[in-house]
């Protein structure tokens, strides 16, 4: 299998926030601001491409019937893996993130690449999948929390866009705004795909 | 009377003032994908619940008699923290297997009503999440107990209220590219600003 296409699957074809519709929580939760959505894509970036690697090569040594137990615990591992790092290395990041960190361990995507790609496919192809998924999920958490931090406080990573003039709509920043702009860029990205077809 | 009040105020807090899936955004998958009609949401919620209260309780004592317990510092252990995520996913997941095992064998009329649910709950990252926050908020273990149910309690209440909106929306003439998640999320959207008024109950 040629390994452009599998990248391109993740990052556009399979994008896994706006077309997988997997991993909800953390991308609602920490896209308040533009910067946290690239640390949290990062880490599970980081995450998918090891737990891919690990499970790909050890997919003839799990039984078939504790293969979900063996993957969380792999996934686990590389989780504390990114936790210590970033606890040590990017501090003020660990701190905004919180408790979103371990709680990379229960996202969706993660076990979902495992079982529907890493268990049937080589090293090469499955860390590749790991980081077109990865870059996919990176690529909708910036943009998301680009547009967040730019309605609720007027900036983009800390850079101020809006003029002086700028109400800023705080709402975006709170729970509402982020499960509503969601649901618009979902219908949008509908209405551009029917369009298309 | 005192620990009565401040029992009760977790409870408050935890279900309403902090939803979980509203307002901090623990529990959004099973939220969104099993909450297109009530039964089934009610099944789900009623799981949850005591999935939460039971994996609360548990991994608090894991905490405190196994990842940092005295008798390790005296075996020269030092503290086993660093583990604390894989030991938490691996109790929960543990949890639910036996959760479901019992209930199959001494109420079967429960099982088959929570059955096809109990699975979908070790990725439920509300329980993992609220057997993190007991701990970083220091709480005891009674307190721990009814955080676990105080939110549990506010996911049912969020998901059953989600999918009574879902099932008539439904019968609703929505825009095609609206159809679907777009239409639920912005639903959740609203549920939150309306859980929003709860922010005025504690102080």
């Amino acid at each position: 299998m040629k390994l452009a296409p599998i990248l391109k699957n993740g990052i556009l074809t399979e994008n896994p926030t706006f077309r997988l519709v997997l991993g909800m929580c953390p991308t609602l939760a920490v896209t308040t601001v533009a910067i946290n959505g690239i640390g949290m894509g990062l880490a599970t970036t980081f995450v998918l491409m090891g737990s891919n690697i690990a499970i790909s090569l050890l997919k003839s040594f799990i039984p078939e019937k504790v293969r979900i137990p063996a993957y969380v615990v792999i996934i686990a591992t590389f989780v504390t893996m990114v936790q210590l790092l970033m606890e040590a290395f990017l501090h003020d990041l660990y701190n905004a993130l919180g408790i979103f960190i371990p709680l990379i361990v229960v996202n969706c995507i993660i076990l979902a690449r495992a079982e529907a790609f890493a268990n049937k496919h080589s090293v090469i192809e499955s860390l590749t999948d790991g980081l077109g998924m990865g870059l996919g999920f990176t690529l909708s958490l910036t943009t998301l929390g680009s547009i967040r931090e730019l309605l609720s406080n007027g900036t983009i990573f800390g850079l101020k866009i809006m003029g002086a003039g700028f109400e800023p709509a705080l709402i975006m920043a709170m729970a509402p705004g982020g499960f509503m702009l969601l649901g618009l860029l979902l219908a949008l990205i509908n209405k551009l795909g029917e369009k298309k077809a | 009377m005192e620990t009565f009040k401040s029992l009760l105020l977790i409870v408050l807090s935890s279900a309403l003032v902090n939803n979980f899936v509203l307002s901090r955004y623990l529990g959004c998958c099973p939220f969104l994908g099993v909450s297109k009609k009530v039964d089934t949401a009610l099944g789900m919620g009623l799981a949850v619940i005591f999935v939460m209260a039971m994996a609360s309780v548990i991994t608090w004592l894991v905490q405190y008699y196994l990842l940092e317990a005295d008798w390790l510092a005296a075996l020269g252990i030092g503290d086993l923290r660093f583990l604390q995520t894989i030991a938490f996913i691996l109790v929960i997941a543990a949890l639910v297997q036996f959760v479901e095992m019992v209930i199959q064998k001494s109420a079967p009329a429960l099982y088959s009503a929570l059955g096809v649910y109990l699975p979908l709950i070790t990725t439920n990252c509300a329980v993992l999440g609220v057997a993190i926050i007991n701990i970083n908020e220091g709480y005891n273990l009674l307190e721990t107990l009814f955080n676990g149910i105080g939110g549990a309690v506010g996911f049912a209440l969020a998901i059953v209220l989600f999918a009574g909106i879902r099932e008539r929306q439904e019968y609703a003439d929505i825009a095609k590219s609206f159809r679907g998640f777009p239409i639920a999320l912005i639903t959740a959207g609203l549920m939150a600003i309306a859980f929003l008024g709860f922010q005025g109950l504690i102080r």
